[in-house]
């Protein structure tokens, strides 16, 4: 480069920057230009206000998010009164039921002799998701009502330590009740698709209201079969919200983390309602029932009352397996 | 009573980070713990402004509205602590917190958040005040000792102002009326329901 062509440059570095100079000292009129916090509310709508931060975190990148707000209130307020009321309303419900109708008895009277129901890999099944799930949900209840219902009783400090045993519960036997929900899904879902018989359970009522009344059914009714779906469905739900809540980096933006446990609480306290009526006509509610998962054996006269069609099909199995055994003798 | 507010500034704050560094020194921080954050609007743009922001000590706190165990509760000075014994580190305060204040250290697996630390406007926690198990868990208690927070006393620009709300809202509108322009007190409409009019 020579000596010309090197002044020839800076002439015109000179010239351009002589030129674009007005526009860059301009005085910038600093009430014009800055943003202010209300022009930004009014821009922005309800969507959150970021910016840039230095700090390692970059979520902490908002300034204001005031839906988070409306979250409070939901889980606060809305939540709280609708799990205190499934919970109550099903027991009250249950207790009225008790009252009209009684404890359903074996109308033809227990008959002494007992054929097998639930064989021991169906009962672990169920006893594995039943203990989880009783715990899953009275500590997931008391994250909800405990604050008001244990912690006047007991105090600041009991409660504290309660809760958190509890939150240590609920955090780990979260994965055993899934694993026992797959069981549960392996082992019955063909005894669950729904047919024409679950059609005329319906319409009798299940027998329920009415004494002598005894619809037939397979090895689950159709009411057994809505305990089932709304499990297998509940708990997926509930497994899959409550994974998205213990991994929260996982789960998205706030809003979506807020959603997942908006589901979680709307689906356990409904879940918890179904199943405290399961655990009402497992028990106290009809005579010979528990003894399906106790014991595993049931009475041949209550199996015949509520699942007729499923006994017949037990005694010709097991006429065909004693046929079948005498066969090669022949 | 008078209640205590933090407001920032923000056509004075060069965002130097001085309160976030005053903050983390004076209460002892863990790593990953940032109770005051610098937010810069705007990055680069015409019309640039860094906002410092901590928790705002809200009037119906949300996260006292959420928390399943009621560890939180307001002081006379209108001051929003919460006891690290009750807390379970269950997070939903953050996630009601409109300023991202509540932080979580890292304890264990599954996501499992120790209990939650969050800005006490340097006035300690449950604990008698200036002791020893007070600043382990919480920092120091400068409101005990008759001081401000850390980081608005040593505010280079003295773009952070704390102090009763309603001194420091004055002191504000005045900066506004004199300067003529004011990007407004930031955060206070969510926090308080309403904003620092000129």
């Amino acid at each position: 480069m020579t000596i010309f062509s090197r002044l020839f440059t800076a002439f015109g570095l000179v010239l351009v920057l002589s030129l674009g100079a007005p526009m860059a000292s301009a005085q910038v009129n600093p009430t014009e230009s800055s943003v202010t916090e209300d022009s930004l509310f009014e821009a922005l709508g309800s969507a959150p206000v970021t910016g840039r931060t230095t700090i390692p975190d970059g979520k902490a990148g908002y300034l204001i998010n005031d839906q988070n707000k409306s979250w409070a209130v939901l889980q606060g307020q809305t939540l709280h009164t609708i799990s205190i009321w499934a919970v109550i309303g099903m027991v009250a419900i249950l207790a009225l039921f008790y009252l009209v109708r009684g404890k359903i008895r074996v109308d033809s009277g227990l008959s002494g002799h007992k054929i097998l129901r639930f064989n021991g890999v169906e009962r672990f099944a169920h006893w594995t998701l039943a203990t989880t799930f009783i715990i899953l949900a009275l500590t997931g209840l008391n994250l909800i009502i405990g604050k008001s219902v244990i912690l006047p009783l007991f105090g600041e400090a009991t409660f504290g330590t309660l809760s958190t045993w509890g939150k240590i519960a609920h955090n780990y036997l979260a994965w055993p009740f899934m694993v026992a929900l797959v069981l549960i899904v392996l082992l019955w879902i063909v005894h669950n698709v729904p047919n024409k018989l679950d059609m005329e359970w319906i319409k009798q009522g299940g027998g329920l209201f009415k004494k002598g009344v005894h619809p037939p059914a397979r090895k689950f009714n159709a009411g057994q079969k809505l305990i089932f779906w709304s499990v297998v469905i509940g708990g997926a739900a509930l497994s899959y919200t409550g994974i998205m809540l213990l991994f929260p980096g996982e789960a998205g933006t706030a809003a979506d983390w807020q959603f997942y446990q908006t589901i979680h609480a709307l689906v356990a306290a409904a879940l918890s309602a179904i199943v405290i009526a399961h655990i009402y006509i497992g028990s106290v509610g009809m005579e010979g029932a528990f003894d399906a998962m106790g014991s595993g054996e049931v009475d041949e006269n209550w199996a015949k009352e509520h699942h007729s069609l499923w006994v017949e099909e037990v005694k010709s199995a097991k006429d065909g397996d004693s046929k079948q055994a005498a066969t090669p003798a022949e | 009573m008078a209640r205590m507010k933090f407001l920032c500034d923000a056509d004075r704050c060069i965002e130097c980070q001085a309160c976030v560094t005053a903050c983390k020194n004076e209460h002892e921080v863990p790593w990953g713990i940032n109770r005051r954050r610098v937010i810069t609007i705007n990055d680069g743009l015409p019309g640039e402004r860094s906002v410092s922001m901590a928790c705002m000590h809200c009037t119906d706190a949300p996260c006292a509205a959420v928390c399943p165990v009621n560890c939180f509760y307001e002081t006379d000075d209108g001051v929003v602590l919460h006891n690290k014994d009750t807390c379970i580190g269950c997070g939903y305060c953050s996630y009601a917190c409109p300023f991202g204040a509540p932080q979580f250290p890292q304890t264990a697996n599954f996501g499992t958040r120790g209990k939650m630390d969050k800005c006490t406007y340097c006035a300690g926690g449950p604990e008698p005040d200036m002791s020893h198990a007070e600043y382990v868990k919480y920092g120091a208690n400068r409101l005990a000792e008759g001081k401000l927070p850390l980081c608005a006393e040593m505010c280079s620009t003295k773009a952070l102002l704390a102090g009763d709300g309603d001194i420091i809202a004055d002191i504000y509108r005045e900066r506004v009326v004199t300067r003529g322009y004011g990007s407004g007190a930031w955060g206070w409409r969510t926090a308080y329901g309403d904003t620092v009019t000129v």
